[in-house]
């Protein structure tokens, strides 16, 4: 669903940012993309999502991103961004839930019936006339999820879904994240949530893939993550006391 | 709060005025908004002279706004700042038109000093019933007629995501005031040598935001077309009482209503 053959990436001619990436992800997989900061995540997420492209090959769901594939790869793809002030651009949640439907050509009732089923999946429903500018942090990052899920995407990227939310919040996404079918890449500082969430972490650092893997094995690797200006996990670290 | 937030704040409540419930809101946007065109031009077609006249048209918003639920006091508190230079368009006729007009016992009053009210009600008139549309409508509900009366896409685009862009560069302008506070607690404003890299960095910051949001909405299938809430299509009950307020505001402009009023009781 997700597959980067041998991508490397540099802003014009400065440094090289991301070098020689390869890496698959199945269908209904949930990985954990884990680094420290600039290790390159943000940009593997952009040249998955086309916001961003490089050298070497990046599909998804087998269409290659390119300039010309883009409008059939965005249809396929979610992307939860980090700030969800940027991804809810409109003033209510209503209007932003129904952006992207209305803009592949459904229906008002067909985005109608989207909307509804996706409110209530995400227990959103109260939320849907709510402005924008009124909800708190937490129902916002939900909101936002809300945005992508009525696009129906075969592929979520999520970046920091967990950021700056207090513990029910957090919980409350994470929850949301375990229960979403779809094949999931997910960038996070928080290795407790890629430990609840991901079967499979990859941990990049200086542009390059470090470790890829199952998901108890490399975050219970305290000297490979700590190599890398990672810690353990915090529920790892109070088992292995 | 800052003056910043302040301003957002009061900004913000212009889109939740328009959540209220009223006849004024229910009422299609559309409709609203061929109304408060007609009503402008028709104000602003008056006389310069014509000062009872044009006086009855303020009748029109001030109902409205008792029937939206909207106070007066709200409109006039959020226009303080465009009002005063509303009010100051006229200024200067009575120095220029010194033609005697009325005699109040022994004041004579000129034509300068009338044309001057009349310019202001004109000018305040407009604000109260444009900001009634806005207030009574969101941003999206009359973009969304603007669109239904065949505007180009890219003017009610535009119209949109500035509106959109205006509480995204005042949030970067509250962000960026209260972290230079923070570090210049004594100082009461921003000094003079910080202005420059204040100004050039809150571009970088705004445009770095708007592009994100931008990159958003491709992501989301954006294609230079925005597609609108769609609002309620006007009934012929609506249409009917749409009609029946222009051929009044219309009757007003060629009728002077309050010299007829006024002939009922003097002869």
């Amino acid at each position: 669903m997700i597959e980067m053959k041998h991508v490397s990436f540099r802003y014009d001619a400065g440094k090289e940012i991301l070098h020689d990436i390869s890496f698959a992800v199945a269908k209904g997989e949930s990985v954990g993309l884990i680094g420290a900061n600039g290790a390159g995540k943000s940009t593997i997420m952009k040249l998955l999502s086309g916001i961003l492209s490089g050298e070497g090959e990046t599909l998804i769901c087998g269409t290659p991103v390119s300039r010309d594939n883009l409008p059939e790869v965005r249809r396929k793809l979610g992307y939860v961004l980090q700030d969800s002030d940027d991804q809810m651009f409109m003033p209510t949640v209503y209007e932003d839930m129904i952006f992207a439907p209305r803009n592949y050509g459904l229906s008002k009732e067909e985005t109608e019936k989207k909307v509804d089923a996706v409110l209530e999946q995400l227990d959103l429903t109260e939320l849907k006339h709510s402005r924008n500018h009124k909800i708190s942090g937490g129902e916002k990052r939900m909101a936002a999820i809300a945005t992508i899920l009525t696009m129906e995407p075969e592929v979520i990227l999520m970046d920091e879904p967990t950021a700056s939310l207090d513990p029910y919040n957090r919980r409350l996404v994470i929850n949301t994240i375990r229960a979403l079918p779809q094949t999931k890449l997910i960038t996070s500082h928080d290795l407790d949530m890629i430990l609840d969430t991901c079967s499979r972490v990859i941990l990049i650092d200086g542009g390059t893939i470090i470790a890829d893997g199952r998901a108890e094995e490399i975050l219970a690797d305290k000297e490979l993550l700590e190599a890398h200006r990672m810690e353990l996990p915090l529920s790892l670290t109070r088992r292995q006391q | 709060m800052s003056r910043i937030d302040q301003a957002l704040t009061e900004f913000r409540e212009m889109d939740e005025l328009a959540d209220l419930d009223s006849p004024v809101h229910r009422f299609p946007a559309s409709v609203k908004l061929l109304l408060t065109v007609l009503y402008i031009m028709t104000v602003l077609s008056f006389d310069k002279y014509n000062l009872s006249g044009l006086f009855l048209m303020i009748l029109f918003p001030l109902f409205f706004f008792q029937l939206s639920g909207i106070p007066v006091s709200k409109c006039f508190y959020k226009l303080r700042y465009v009002l005063p230079l509303v009010m100051a368009v006229g200024i200067l006729n009575p120095l220029f038109d010194r033609t005697p007009l009325l005699q109040l016992g022994s004041l004579t009053v000129s034509g300068g000093w009338i044309s001057m009210l009349t310019l202001m009600m004109k000018g305040v008139f407009s604000l109260m019933a444009s900001f009634l549309l806005v207030a009574s409508s969101g941003i999206s509900a009359i973009c969304a007629a603007l669109r239904r009366m065949h505007v180009p896409s890219v003017i009610v685009t535009l119209l949109l995501l500035t509106y959109r862009y205006i509480t995204l560069m005042g949030e970067e302008v509250s962000v960026m005031t209260n972290a230079y506070h923070l570090r210049a607690p004594e100082q009461k404003g921003i000094e003079y040598s910080a202005w420059g890299s204040f100004l050039g960095q809150l571009l970088l910051r705004s445009m770095d935001r708007a592009d994100d949001i931008y990159q958003a909405m491709l992501l989301r299938g954006y294609d230079g077309r925005f597609h609108y809430v769609e609002e309620k299509r006007a009934g012929w009950k609506q249409w009917l009482t749409g009609l029946l307020i222009a051929a009044l505001i219309v009757l007003c402009r060629y009728y002077n209503v309050t010299e007829l009023l006024g002939r009922l009781f003097v002869r």
